[in-house]
C-alpha cells in the first residue's frame, strides 16, 4: 500500500537550519509498522534520516516518537491502524526532551529524572543465605512498574513537564513506586517523605492522564503516583499543600455538595502560612480583573444529602 | 584522552555485571556501549534463567548433564561444571539486588520447566526475565557509580606488542572519534543474529565484538553452531518464549497432531531447541504446515494463566497478528535466534590475546556446544561476566602503566573512516547486507549440506568484495550519523558471516544445530572437536581442538 510520511527534520550542523517537515511517499506491505516504514525510508530513500530503533518488538524502548501529535512506540504501531486509506502520518521527535537530530532526542532528561529517585533497592540487611522471603502477590504487583521499558513516551506527553522541568516526571515516579511497594526495601518511609516534600515531587502531577494513555506497557504512571500520594499521607506526611488541597477538596464537597474554590486556595496554602497566602493576592487580583474570581461564599448543591450519602457509603466501606 | 583500567564493550547483562564487579574491586572501570544500557538485547530474553539450587534439593550435576546433552556433547565439560555449580549463587545474588522473581506459596523463588530438562529449575519474571534482570543491573550500575559511555560505537581495538590496550570509538552524538586507553578490554558485545535474515535478534546484534576480537588475532570457535528457535511469530519473526511450552503449550501441524510425538516421545515439546526446530521444519517441508508455519496452541492453559505468566506473548500475538492466545493457536516457525559459537575463551573469560577478555553471547567458553538450552544464556552472562571481570582485575593489577601510542591508532582510524565518507557514490549498506543475510539463511539453515554451505560462503566472499570496492555512506554529517555506523557494522557482519560459513564447511558431521542432510550422523571418532578459525593476512586459517570431557562420556542423544 502507498503511505505518506511527513517527518520533522532537524540538523544541528546545517547552518541556521530550522526544524522543518519533509515528506516521503513510499510503497509498503499492508501489515507494516510505522517503524518498518521509517527504516525503509532510511535504507532506501534517505540515509541522512536519524532515528533510534533496535528490537522491533516493543521491548527495548528505543523508538518512542510522536505520531500525529501523540507519543508512541512506532514498532508496535501499524500504519494501517492509523492511516487505513493512506492518509498522511506526521512523525515528530518526542516532546519535553531536547532534539539531537531529526527523531533522536537526548537521553539525559529522562535518565536524570530516574536518578533522582535513588532507583535501587536499599534493604537494611540482606539474608545471610538464600533469597529474601516475599509473597508472590507482592512480586506480581511490582510487575506493573517493572514492565516499564523506559521509552520516554510518558515524559514526552506529560503536561506538567511542559511547564515545569523540575517535575520528577511520570516514569521516575513509577520507578519510585516500584521500591516503596517492594517488601524487601527498608527505606519506604524515607522515600515517601522525600517524594512528598521535594519540589517537583508527587504533588505536582495534575492528573491529566496523558501518561496513562500513551504508555505502551500499561505501567499507568499516574495511577502509581496516586498510590504514592495515598501511601505518603498514610505514612503521616500531612503538612504539605498537596495534602491540604486534597483534604479541603474532600471536606468542601462533603459539606456543600460542591467545590468551594476560594476556600480550596486558602486551605491549600495553609491558614498560618503568611508568605504563601500573600502569594495568592496577585493571582486573586488578576482573576478578579478578568471576572474569574470564585465566589467568596460558595454555591451549594441542591441535593446535598445525596452527596453525603455517597460519602457515608464510601467511608463505611473503607472502614 | 580517556583512560581506564578496565573497559567493557557492551552494556547488556554480561557487561553490566562485569562493570559492577570492576567498580567494587576499586578499578577505574567504564562500560562503552553503542546504545543506552537498558536498550541492550539482553532485554529480549523472556522465559527465565536456569539454576540448580542445591539448598532445596536440586543437584548441579543434573543441570550440567542436561546442558552437556543439550550441547550434543560439544560443550567443554569443565566449563559447564563451573557454570552449573555457580548458578545458584548467581541467581540468589540477582534476587538480592532486587530482581522480582516469581515466588512459590512459601515466599521463596518459584520455577517453571524449560526445554531439554526434566527438572523445573528455571527462575523467571513473567515473560520479561531478561528485561527485569537488565533493569536491575542498570540500577546497580547507578548505585555503584559505574561510568558509561552511552551511544559510543567501538570501531577498532588498540593492540600493541601483542596485547590489547584500549579502543577507538565514535561518539555518536558529536561524531568525534576518540581513543580510550585501557589496560584490559572485556568484550561483552552480544551476538551476531543480523548476519541472518530473518532473525529474532535486535538490529544492534551485528557481531561487533566477534569481529573486533577476530581482527585482533583471537580465534572464533564453533561458529557454525547457529540456534534456530522453534517458536518465532509468523511473518514478523518476533520471538515467542519457550516458556509457553514450558508451561504446557502444544505444537500442532495442519492435521492438529502433536507431531513432537514422533521426534521426541519422552520430552515432547520440551526437547532441545535444535530437535524441535528440525521436527517443525520437517512438518512444513512435507506439507503438514500452515502457510510455511506450524501452530503453537495455548488455549488449554486458560486466559488468566496466560495473562499472568505469559503476558508479553499475549501482547505481541494480539498486537502483531491480532490473535488472542486464549482463543486461537498462533502460527510459528523456526527462526535464527542465537550463536553458540564465539570468541574462544577459557572459563575466566581469557582469550588468546593478553589484555583481551570476552563474556556473554560473543564469547564461546564453551558451555553451549552445538545447541544451547533455553534459559542458559542469561545464566552464562551472569556467571561468566563476573568471572571474566575478576580475572581481568587480577591482570590489570599485575601490569604496569599503559604506554600505548593511542594517538597514532586514532589518526589511522580517522583516515580509514574519512576514506569511507569521501566515496561519492556506490552500494548502500542495506543492499549488501540483505543479500548477505538472506544468502546465509538459505545456505546455513535448520538443514544444510555441502552445496548450500559453499553457496553461502561464495555469497559472503562476493559481498565482501562488493563492500570493499563500493560501500557508500550517503550521510556526510557528524551528528548521530547512523548511516556511517551501519556501514561499519556491516563490515563486522561480513567477518562473522565468513567465520560461520567457514566453520560450517569444516565440520564433516551432524551435531546439534549443525545438521547436514548429506552427513546426517554424529561422528564422535573424528569430530568430538571444536572448529577454530583465525583471521590472517592470507585469509582464514582453520584448526580443530579436542572437546574437554570430564565425567560424561558421549552417548546417543535421545529426547
Amino acid at each position: 500500500m502507498q503511505t505518506n510520511l511527513k517527518v520533522k527534520r532537524q540538523d544541528p550542523e546545517a547552518n541556521g537550519s530550522q526544524p522543518h517537515f519533509q515528506e516521503y511517499s513510499i510503497d509498503i506491505h499492508p501489515d507494516s509498522t510505522i517503524l518498518d516504514a521509517l527504516i525503509y525510508v532510511r535504507e532506501e530513500v534517505d540515509g541522512t534520516l536519524a532515528l533510534r530503533c533496535s528490537c522491533r518488538a516493543s521491548i527495548c524502548g528505543s523508538c518512542g516518537m510522536k505520531v500525529n501529535g501523540r507519543a508512541r512506540l512506532v514498532c508496535k504501531t501499524r500504519v494501517a491502524d492509523l492511516a487505513p486509506e493512506g492518509e498522511q502520518l506526521t512523525v515528530e521527535p518526542m516532546g519535553n526532551q531536547r532534539v539531537i537530530k531529526d527523531l533522536v532526542v537526548t537521553l539525559d532528561t529522562f535518565f536524570d529524572q530516574i536518578k533522582r529517585v535513588e532507583p535501587y533497592m536499599k534493604p537494611d540487611k540482606e539474608p545471610e543465605s538464600g533469597e529474601f522471603i516475599a509473597s508472590n502477590e507482592s512480586m506480581t504487583n511490582l510487575l506493573t512498574a517493572m514492565n516499564c521499558i523506559m521509552c520516554g513516551c510518558c515524559v514526552s506527553d506529560c503536561t506538567v513537564l511542559e511547564v515545569d522541568d523540575n517535575f520528577i516526571g511520570p516514569a521516575a515516579l513509577a520507578k519510585a513506586w516500584r521500591f516503596t511497594e517492594d517488601p524487601r526495601d527498608d527505606q519506604r518511609d524515607q522515600r515517601l517523605k522525600t517524594l512528598n516534600d521535594e519540589d517537583g515531587g508527587i504533588w505536582d502531577c495534575t492528573r491529566c492522564m496523558q501518561c496513562v494513555e500513551v504508555c505502551p506497557k500499561d505501567v499507568a504512571p499516574m495511577d502509581r503516583i496516586m498510590e504514592l500520594r495515598d501511601a505518603a499521607i498514610e505514612a503521616g506526611n500531612r503538612d504539605t499543600h498537596g495534602y491540604h488541597h486534597t483534604e479541603s477538596f474532600y471536606n468542601s464537597v462533603k459539606k456543600n455538595g460542591r467545590l468551594d474554590e476560594s476556600r480550596l486556595a486558602l486551605d491549600s496554602a495553609g491558614w498560618t502560612s503568611i508568605p504563601r497566602l500573600l502569594d495568592l493576592v496577585p493571582v486573586g487580583l488578576k482573576a478578579m480583573m478578568k471576572g474569574k474570581l470564585p465566589p467568596l461564599f460558595p454555591h451549594k448543591a441542591e441535593d446535598k444529602q445525596k452527596i453525603r450519602d455517597v460519602y457515608e457509603k464510601v467511608e463505611g466501606e473503607r472502614e | 584522552m580517556y583512560e581506564h583500567d578496565l573497559l567493557i564493550v557492551g552494556a547488556g547483562l554480561a557487561g553490566l555485571r562485569a562493570g559492577v564487579e570492576g567498580v567494587q574491586k576499586g578499578l577505574r572501570t567504564a562500560v562503552i556501549t553503542k546504545v543506552h544500557p537498558v536498550r541492550s538485547h539482553s532485554n529480549a530474553a523472556q522465559g527465565g534463567i536456569n539454576a540448580p539450587l542445591t539448598d532445596r534439593g536440586d543437584e548441579w550435576e543434573g543441570h550440567a548433564l542436561d546442558t552437556i546433552k543439550g550441547s550434543d556433547y560439544l560443550a567443554d565439560q569443565d566449563a559447564v561444571e563451573i557454570m552449573s555449580s555457580e548458578a545458584g549463587d548467581a541467581v540468589l545474588e540477582l534476587e538480592r539486588m532486587g530482581v522480582i522473581f516469581s515466588r512459590g506459596d512459601d515466599g521463596r523463588l518459584g520455577t517453571r520447566r524449560f526445554g531439554g530438562q526434566k527438572v523445573a529449575r528455571t527462575f523467571f519474571v513473567g515473560a520479561i526475565t531478561g528485561s527485569a534482570m537488565l533493569h536491575v543491573l542498570y540500577e546497580q550500575a547507578l548505585k555503584h557509580g559505574l561510568q558509561v559511555y552511552e551511544e559510543w560505537f567501538v570501531t577498532s581495538l588498540i593492540k600493541e606488542e601483542g596485547a590489547v590496550r584500549g579502543v577507538i570509538a565514535l561518539d555518536m552524538k558529536t561524531g568525534e572519534l576518540h581513543a580510550i586507553r585501557a589496560k584490559a578490554v572485556l568484550l561483552a558485545a552480544g551476538g551476531a543474529g543480523r548476519v541472518f535474515e530473518p532473525s529474532t535478534n535486535a538490529l544492534i546484534c551485528t557481531g561487533d565484538g566477534l569481529s573486533l576480537a577476530w581482527r585482533a588475532g583471537a580465534p572464533l570457535m564453533d561458529m557454525e553452531m547457529i540456534q534456530y528457535h522453534p517458536t518465532t511469530l509468523a511473518r514478523t519473526g518476533i520471538l515467542l518464549s519457550e516458556a509457553a511450552r514450558g508451561e504446557g503449550a502444544y505444537l500442532l501441524n495442519s492435521d492438529g497432531e502433536r507431531f513432537m510425538e514422533k521426534a521426541a516421545p519422552d520430552y515432547m515439546e520440551l526437547a532441545s531447541r535444535d530437535v524441535v526446530s528440525r521436527a517443525e521444519q520437517v512438518e512444513i517441508n512435507e506439507g503438514r504446515g500452515v502457510d510455511g508455519n506450524v501452530l503453537l496452541d495455548l488455549r488449554h492453559l486458560g486466559r488468566t494463566f496466560i495473562e499472568e505468566r505469559l503476558g508479553y506473548l499475549q501482547e505481541v500475538a494480539v498486537e502483531f497478528l491480532g490473535i488472542d492466545l486464549a482463543e486461537q493457536p498462533v502460527p510459528i516457525r523456526p527462526g535464527m535466534h542465537y550463536i553458540m559459537g564465539g570468541i574462544k575463551t577459557n572459563a575466566d573469560g581469557e582469550t588468546e590475546i593478553p589484555g583481551l577478555y570476552a563474556a556473554g553471547e560473543c564469547a564461546n567458553v564453551s558451555v553451549h556446544g552445538a545447541n544451547r538450552l533455553g534459559a542458559n544464556s542469561l545464566l552464562d552472562t551472569i556467571v561468566f561476566g563476573r568471572r571474566a571481570a575478576k580475572k581481568s582485575v587480577e591482570y590489570v593489577k599485575s601490569i604496569g602503566e599503559n604506554g600505548s601510542d593511542s594517538e597514532a591508532h586514532l589518526k589511522a582510524e580517522k583516515e580509514r573512516l574519512q576514506a569511507l565518507l569521501d566515496r561519492p557514490k556506490g552500494a548502500r549498506t542495506a543492499e549488501i547486507r540483505n543479500e548477505m543475510a538472506t544468502g546465509m539463511t538459505e545456505g546455513i539453515g535448520v538443514f544444510r549440506d555441502q552445496n548450500s554451505m559453499e553457496g553461502a560462503l561464495a555469497k559472503v566472499h562476493e559481498m565482501r568484495k562488493k563492500y570493499d570496492a563500493s560501500i557508500y555512506v550517503e550521510n556526510k554529517g557528524k551528528v548521530f550519523n547512523t548511516d556511517l555506523m551501519f556501514a561499519l557494522e556491516l563490515d563486522f557482519m561480513l567477518d562473522c558471516a565468513e567465520a560461520v560459513a567457514t566453520g560450517a564447511l569444516m565440520r564433516k558431521e551432524s551435531r546439534g544445530a549443525h545438521f547436514r542432510t548429506d552427513m546426517p550422523d554424529r561422528d564422535d571418532e573424528n569430530w568430538l572437536k571444536h572448529t577454530l578459525s583465525y583471521k590472517s593476512e592470507e585469509g582464514v586459517r582453520t584448526e580443530t581442538l579436542d572437546v574437554v570431557v570430564t565425567k560424561w562420556e558421549p552417548v546417543k542423544r535421545v529426547y
